[in-house]
């Protein structure tokens, strides 16, 4: 049966056992045969189901060919853009298709856009098994692979740290205060950033489980040993006080320093110099104080920065206001004065005027009238009928 | 033309033969693994495998492979068992030896890391978590369309946390496939294919039970790759 007529070496793997004696050689199957279960199925299984097959695959062939072809454009943009290919960023590439195909639409993901086919194609998972069938992962049958075998790792690092700990004992070499690991300024991954890292959706109860787990494995007295691993799942939280601009300090001819800030409320605009080694004068658009700000409330709030810091008489301060009312004004005149003292004053003391709001801006505005209504909040009168 | 493309399938013809004999000639072996020199009744009963549970917790179908009970407590037949996990043993060892996949499952707390830690040192697959529902039935849309489904489970405790019977040995029966399972007195063993009644609580019992899987593989996949190695001796003298 076999013998006549076959041309060149076809290997065959049968996996199973064949059925016996009356196996046939087939031509063309090189795949190795799956067992065939005898299972009573409807057609709705061979029809193909549209819906249930899920978003579009790309084949990792189509991908490598498109980042071929966008390296390749890119090339060209830039010999039309006359610039240098070598050192063409994506912020040229962006800019150059805006200037060759400006768009006048408002949706911003809907205009001309250029980009590397890893940014626009959706990151997929690629295929779980050998050629054989086998899955790679020994937890793939339990359906979020990553996500279990972090779980199984941490807690092999639990029980790893709890036989070192009787080793230490059993040596009587158990130390109580070993080096702990420093926690303060980080805080734990949120969700999200770690189904990013496993590229895996995981529920809000996995999560909970996962920051026991590691927190379990903080409380012990060995944790140090695990840091480098610990320290993967911690974001650093970044010093809100660096984000500060600190206006520079300048000098005068006769070598008194004094610096310059802005400061805004409402619609009043503010202009500050605070001048060092003065008596505490403080002159507004030409004006002693007293007669700008004739109201306790604004000249406590001129005084506040200085008074938090405790240099009162120590700077001249000269400034200019205009727009909006007297209140607004005082508020812009505080934050311009702030921000002036943060040029003389030490870092420590930036975060503390931080923290007191003397740097934060108020960002509230006169909320607008709206039709139907007498103002922005009060209704006409309701009447029943 | 015709000399060479009769030699060739001559040869073609003996490859086919040679890995018929290979996967054929274990089965008509009664212990071809020498499973038997593994254990003994003596290593059952040292790690507790007989201590079954009290008399209230008594399931029906487990009457048959009790012993008897003594204080309440039910002790369950080792000669049964020995049987029985021979039994398994050899079927494991034969599924592993022609390239099956293997799925350890268990939802017991205790044991979970020990069972996930066994199968990857077997190279097989292990499922000691939540069991999703269509994970074996619905397998071609939970994972992807050409997914293959393990060949044998193996249950190292049949309940699952709130006392009832796991999900897997319906699904299983379901689908076909093959099931063993270590049934503890308080078990139901009508749908396992392969029961072995013996303690599933004991610390000691349950890593004997992992050594003992975990052994039959090895030998199974080595004996195999020897098979495959002489195999390939023989094809090219």
């Amino acid at each position: 049966m076999a013998a006549s007529g076959c041309r060149g070496v076809r290997s065959i793997l049968w996996k199973y056992g064949s059925c016996g004696k009356n196996f046939c050689l087939s031509r063309s199957k090189t795949v190795p045969q799956l067992p065939v279960r005898q299972i009573c199925v409807s057609s709705s299984l061979w029809k193909k189901n549209l819906a249930a097959a899920g978003p579009q695959k790309f084949t990792q062939e189509f991908i490598d060919k498109q980042v071929e072809e966008f390296e390749i454009g890119k090339r060209h943009l830039a010999n039309m853009m006359g610039e240098d290919p070598e050192t063409f960023t994506q912020e040229d590439i962006d800019r150059s298709i805006a200037y060759l195909f400006p768009s006048g639409l408002f949706e911003k993901r809907a205009r001309p856009v250029m980009k590397h086919p890893d940014e626009i194609f959706p990151k997929q998972t690629a295929v779980q098994w050998d050629a054989e069938g086998r899955p790679f992962h020994f937890l793939f049958y339990t359906g979020r692979q990553s996500y279990y075998s972090l779980l199984h790792d941490v807690y092999e690092k639990i029980l790893a740290m709890e036989r070192h700990q009787d080793k230490m004992r059993n040596k009587g070499l158990f130390a109580s205060e070993t080096k702990q690991i420093l926690l303060t300024g980080s805080r734990w991954q949120l969700k999200e950033e770690i189904e990013e890292y496993l590229v895996e959706n995981i529920s809000d109860h996995g999560y909970m489980r996962l920051i026991q787990l590691l927190e379990k494995l903080l409380s012990m007295p060995y944790c140090s040993l695990e840091e480098d691993f610990i320290l993967k799942f911690r974001k650093q939280l970044e010093v809100q006080s660096s984000k500060h601009e600190i206006p520079a300090l300048q000098h005068d001819p006769q070598g008194v320093a004094f610096s310059v800030a802005d400061g805004r409320r409402k619609t009043a605009k503010a202009s500050i110099t605070l001048r060092d080694s003065g008596s505490g004068n403080i002159t507004i658009n030409g004006r002693n104080y007293l007669h700008c700000f004739p109201l306790l409330q604004d000249r406590e709030q001129l005084m506040f920065p200085l008074h938090f810091v405790g240099m009162l008489g120590r700077f001249d301060v000269e400034g200019s206001v205009e727009g909006s009312g007297h209140s607004a004004q005082a508020g812009a005149l505080r934050l311009a004065i702030s921000r002036a003292l943060l040029s003389f004053v030490s870092e420590g003391e930036v975060e503390r005027m931080r923290q007191a709001g003397l740097l934060t801006a108020d960002p509230r505005i006169r909320e607008r009238k709206k039709p139907g209504q007498e103002g922005a909040r009060k209704k006409f009168t309701w009447k029943k009928r | 033309m015709m000399k060479r493309s009769l030699h060739v399938c001559n040869k073609t013809r003996d490859i086919i033969s040679a890995t018929e004999k290979i996967l054929n000639f274990p089965l008509t072996q009664p212990d071809y693994f020498h499973l038997s020199e593994l254990f003994t009744i003596k290593d059952l009963f040292e790690a507790r495998v007989h201590l079954g549970h009290k008399k209230g917790c008594r399931h029906r179908l487990m009457e048959p492979y009790l012993f008897g009970s003594r204080l309440d407590t039910d002790i369950i037949d080792l000669e049964q068992t020995a049987e029985h996990l021979q039994r398994a043993l050899n079927f494991t060892a034969h599924v592993a030896y022609r390239g099956g996949i293997i799925l350890f499952v268990s939802r017991r707390r205790q044991f979970g890391h020990l069972i996930e830690t066994t199968a990857r040192e077997c190279g097989e697959y292990a499922h000691t978590r939540y069991w999703k529902g269509g994970l074996l039935t619905n397998a071609s849309i939970q994972y992807s369309p050409g997914v293959r489904l393990p060949d044998l489970i193996l249950f190292f405790s049949t309940l699952n946390n709130v006392f009832q019977q796991h999900v897997g040995i319906r699904d299983a029966a379901k689908m076909n496939i093959p099931t063993m399972g270590i049934v503890d007195s308080n078990c139901n063993p009508s749908l396992i294919t392969y029961p072995v009644p013996g303690n599933d609580d004991t610390p000691v019992a349950m890593e004997m039970y992992c050594r003992l899987f975990k052994m039959t593989i090895n030998r199974a996949k080595d004996k195999r790759r020897q098979m495959e190695l002489l195999k390939g001796i023989s094809a090219s003298v």
